[in-house]
């Protein structure tokens, strides 16, 4: 059959190409390469990678770096193959669901028992373990709102106020996680019926549910918005860059969620994972933490990062992961049918 | 091996039988990279979370939820409007390209093609600029807001436009002088030829364009995330389920869901098709506008007015990307293009995308032509051809996302021989040449189809193999349409993000996700930045086959002249 030639030859040449597109990065043996899944903030990842290799010069770190939402989804398709040796920074509710799944390979580090145990799994061993706390307040543009005469509010009950009308954003809870935890700690203080009847009220204010939890703070930032509501080290980092912006901490409570370290189950570098999750744990880490957020799993290695307010740790709601997690499908669908299915965007 | 014994029913020659099993071949090769990957998706919509199967209780749940029919409607709705406002914007710039004489032709025609060398990201962020609460021309919103229904249709029209001017010149460029001509002397007016000849000359690109506008819309969630408010379309609902609450099964749902406009399409495409057949014969004879003062005046202010809106967007990106602090501080600084200080990879994610590109474009055209001359070319064999078609159609009507995790599914199955491809540059080469098959493949088929079948009857019976044919004559002539495949497959792979986003591995980070990454951390000057520059690539090697065009392969295609 000499006519298949031509197809042999195209087979070839596809080959080829993907031989060559494929396989061009060599590896250089020696060190362990530990593919770490992450969703921390790009800046983090340099500092996080030197000073972990300075400390354990056989491990190379790797990063898959996205945002939560595409990593937890990319972990959670890669399940039956992971790919993953462990997860550095990721939301515990996304990890803890993972937990349940069997996706993860329990370990309690080595320092585990110093950390706040607000920050462990509670398991044992334990399934993950917390490296720091992020937080949902308000941002609150000042030059905007000197332009509009607005007053900057000091509770979630000044933001039903009709002067807001359309001037807030938040994340859609259904799309981000930032947000689910901003409704749920409502929720969680206010209790069920009077959380609905805020979150009915609010609805009026609100421009836009964005479909990510920093947007918000940027929002403001850039004064597209007056307020957002969303992500505080985002809101932090864009008052450093020069946004006249005020980072307001409502008296009732602010809603939170930790970033947890986990081994995933399966990995083929068990060891070099075990000692990242070691490193993870250390106060020297929880040091590095500390530069982005105020509040860290060491317990006295507090730290302010710039154009923070102080003393969150004491604002934070009484907040029940658990309770959050089993109640997410319930508490969604509701949100879902109350507020999601209004697709007119509002007139100004 | 003769198989036609004389005096019998006449078997299948040594040709056809070639070409089947090369037809065969592709479906197969499809089948990887398209049909098996989106099943390993769909079909978890008949799962639960656990992975047990439930049969259709997801689309009941589904289809019970008042904010689906919205999320349809207003993807309908987002979908025919543009589809309304780009098509006949498109056809009369193809117009003006084709059959009028214009100033700098090719300058018009190289700006109509921006909006496909820019991330989507590139609109959204001058829109907000331009538009946004901060914007120059908010005032010309008046009460209306971007965010919302108004922002989604700019941005998509701005998207969509270069896709239905360049079917629409194709269809136009295609004339027949003859016809004109006899219109000329049986006294016909202008308008009774332009009804009469012109536009059912043009009618195949026109439901082309149109069916290529509406499922891009649909399925675009780039744009509707950035700009679009609190108008739920169905492919930010795909979102939401996937990345929002990883949740596979009701994403698989709302993903079969869009592929209801596809299967339409593909239905169309038939009919429209079978009629089309031999409208174009070899002894057609090309259309030379001549020139006409009035006409060309006004067709060369409408394409200086188009050219103007689309610079004014990339400008307004280009001016971004060179500021400190928008809107509070408008000093300009190159601070932004120093990428290593917003990703960690820097420049790398640059060359991996122009290494992508290229290998989507070297492998992608060889797969795509010849897959589609096969197509063409094999005499019966309807079935199989049947299914190539079908799977060359799916991917336009498929969200990036559902291929995406589709393809870690698939690829990356424990059991798959294929996943040693998993986490390199090869299942990102495949992966993009897979989303962007249809448009290379419907090129291809038209390019074949303006070729005279009497080479191939000729070739038979001087007894010259058919893949000589192909490899002397066929792929020659075509030489226009092959690059045109290349360069769409490459600009495309520039600035992908919805699929590949999944797929990267620590050292194939893409230019085009890592704008998005820099934009999600507030850095949006920086990502502005980032899109300048893959515009500024596509741009580049655009301009490079322009030029080639013009002087190495303008000898290969003397015989079209007249």
């Amino acid at each position: 059959m000499i006519d298949r030639t031509i197809f042999r030859r195209a087979t070839l040449a596809g080959a080829a190409a993907l031989a060559m597109f494929g396989l061009a990065s060599p590896a250089f043996a020696q060190k362990t390469k530990l593919t770490v899944y992450t969703a921390l903030e790009n800046d983090q990842l340099d500092p996080f990678k030197k000073a972990f290799e300075a400390d354990n010069p056989t491990i190379e770190i790797a990063w898959v770096r996205d945002s939560t939402g595409v990593v937890a989804a990319k972990l959670m398709a890669e399940k039956d193959n992971p790919r993953a040796d462990i997860i550095w920074g990721l939301a515990a509710s996304n990890v803890g669901l993972m937990a349940s799944m069997g996706m993860l390979e329990p370990y309690t580090p080595a320092g585990a028992t110093a950390l706040n145990p607000m920050f462990l799994s509670g398991k044992s061993p334990q399934t993950w373990v917390g490296m720091d706390a992020y937080l949902s307040l308000v941002c609150f543009n000042t030059a905007e709102g000197k332009k509009g005469n607005k007053p900057v509010p000091t509770s979630w009950a000044d933001l039903i106020k009709p002067e807001y009308k359309n001037s807030i954003v938040m994340p859609n809870p259904a799309s981000s996680g930032t947000g689910y935890l901003t409704i749920a700690a409502w929720l969680q203080i206010m209790g069920e019926e009077a959380g609905w009847k805020y979150m009915d009220a609010l609805h009026q204010n609100i421009a836009q549910y964005i479909h990510s939890g920093s947007a918000p703070c940027v929002q403001a930032a850039k004064g597209e918005r007056l307020i957002g509501i969303g992500l505080d080290t985002r809101g932090a980092s864009e008052k450093t860059k020069g946004a006249p912006l005020e980072l307001v901490i409502p008296k009732e409570g602010l809603g939170w969620e930790l970033e947890v370290t986990a081994i995933v189950k399966g990995t083929k570098n068990l060891d070099a994972a075990k000692k990242l999750a070691d490193w993870a744990a250390t106060k020297k880490a929880n040091e590095l933490y500390a530069k982005t957020y105020p509040i860290v799993a060491y317990p006295g290695v507090a730290n302010t990062p710039p154009n923070y307010p102080p003393n969150l740790e004491k604002v934070m709601v009484k907040n029940d992961v658990e309770w959050m997690a089993k109640n997410r499908d319930r508490i969604l669908a509701e949100w879902t049918k109350r507020y999601d299915g209004k697709s007119a965007p509002k007139a100004k | 091996m003769s198989l036609a014994v004389p005096g019998l029913k006449v078997g299948l020659s040594r040709d056809d039988l070639m070409m089947r099993a090369g037809v065969v071949v592709l479906a197969g090769v499809l089948l990887v990279m398209v049909g098996l990957p989106l099943w390993a998706l769909l079909a978890k919509g008949f799962e639960d979370r656990d992975g047990k199967f439930i049969g259709l209780a997801n689309y009941v749940s589904y289809f019970s939820t008042p904010a689906l029919f919205q999320s349809a409607l207003n993807s309908l709705q987002v979908a025919s409007v543009t589809t309304v406002i780009v098509v006949p914007l498109a056809f009369v710039y193809a117009y003006a390209l084709t059959r009028t004489v214009l100033p700098m032709r090719w300058l018009f025609q190289g700006i109509s093609l921006i909006p496909i060398f820019a991330p989507s990201l590139l609109p959204g962020i001058a829109l907000i600029y331009l538009f946004g609460t901060q914007g120059f021309f908010k005032a010309l919103l008046g009460d209306g807001s971007i965010y919302g229904i108004d922002g989604i249709v700019i941005a998509q029209v701005f998207y969509c436009f270069p896709h239905a001017t360049l079917i629409l010149t194709t269809a136009l460029a295609t004339a027949d002088a003859r016809l004109y001509e006899a219109a000329d002397v049986l006294g016909a007016s202008r308008r009774r030829v332009f009804f009469t000849v012109t536009l059912p000359g043009a009618k195949y690109g026109l439901i082309s364009a149109a069916l290529v506008v509406f499922t891009l819309v649909m399925t675009d969630f780039g744009i509707a995330k950035v700009i679009g408010g609190n108008f739920n379309v169905l492919a930010t609902d795909v979102y939401k389920k996937v990345i929002g609450q990883q949740d596979f099964s009701m994403g698989a749902v709302v993903g079969m869901v869009l592929l209801a406009p596809a299967a339409l399409a593909f239905l169309v495409d038939r009919l429209v098709q079978r009629k089309q057949v031999a409208l174009l014969t070899a002894r057609a004879v090309p259309l030379v506008p001549r020139p006409k003062f009035a006409r060309d005046l006004f067709f060369t202010l409408f394409c200086l007015l188009v050219s103007a809106a689309i610079l004014a967007i990339l400008g307004m990106a280009i001016w971004g990307s060179l500021i400190k602090y928008w809107p509070y501080n408008l000093g300009l600084t190159l601070d932004n293009y120093d990428f290593a200080k917003f990703d960690s990879n820097g420049w790398d994610s640059y060359w991996n995308s122009v290494r992508m590109a290229l290998g989507a474009a070297v492998f992608g055209t060889v797969l795509m032509f010849t897959g589609a001359w096969l197509n063409e070319k094999t005499r019966g064999f309807g079935m199989m051809r049947g299914v190539v078609q079908l799977l060359a159609f799916l991917p336009m009507a498929v969200p990036g996302l559902v291929l995406g995790l589709g393809y870690i599914f698939f690829f990356n199955a424990p059991n798959n021989p294929l996943n040693f491809l998993y986490a390199t540059m090869g299942i990102l080469v495949l992966n993009t040449v897979a989303h962007f098959y249809t448009v290379g493949h419907l090129t291809a088929t038209t390019a074949l189809k303006q070729i005279d079948p009497e080479f191939e009857a000729v070739s038979a019976s001087l007894k010259v193999p058919i893949w000589k044919t192909f490899v002397r004559v066929t792929a020659p002539i075509c030489l226009p349409a092959i690059l045109d495949i290349a360069i769409y497959l490459f600009v495309n792979a520039m600035t992908t993000v919805s699929s590949v986003i999944f797929l990267y591995a620590p050292d194939t980070k893409l230019a085009s996700v890592a704008a998005v990454n820099i934009e999600e951390a507030g850095t949006t000057a920086a990502a502005a930045a980032l899109c300048v520059v893959i515009v500024l690539t596509s741009a580049a090697v655009k301009a490079a086959h322009l030029i080639a065009d013009r002087f190495l392969f303008a000898r290969l295609q003397v015989w079209r002249r007249r």
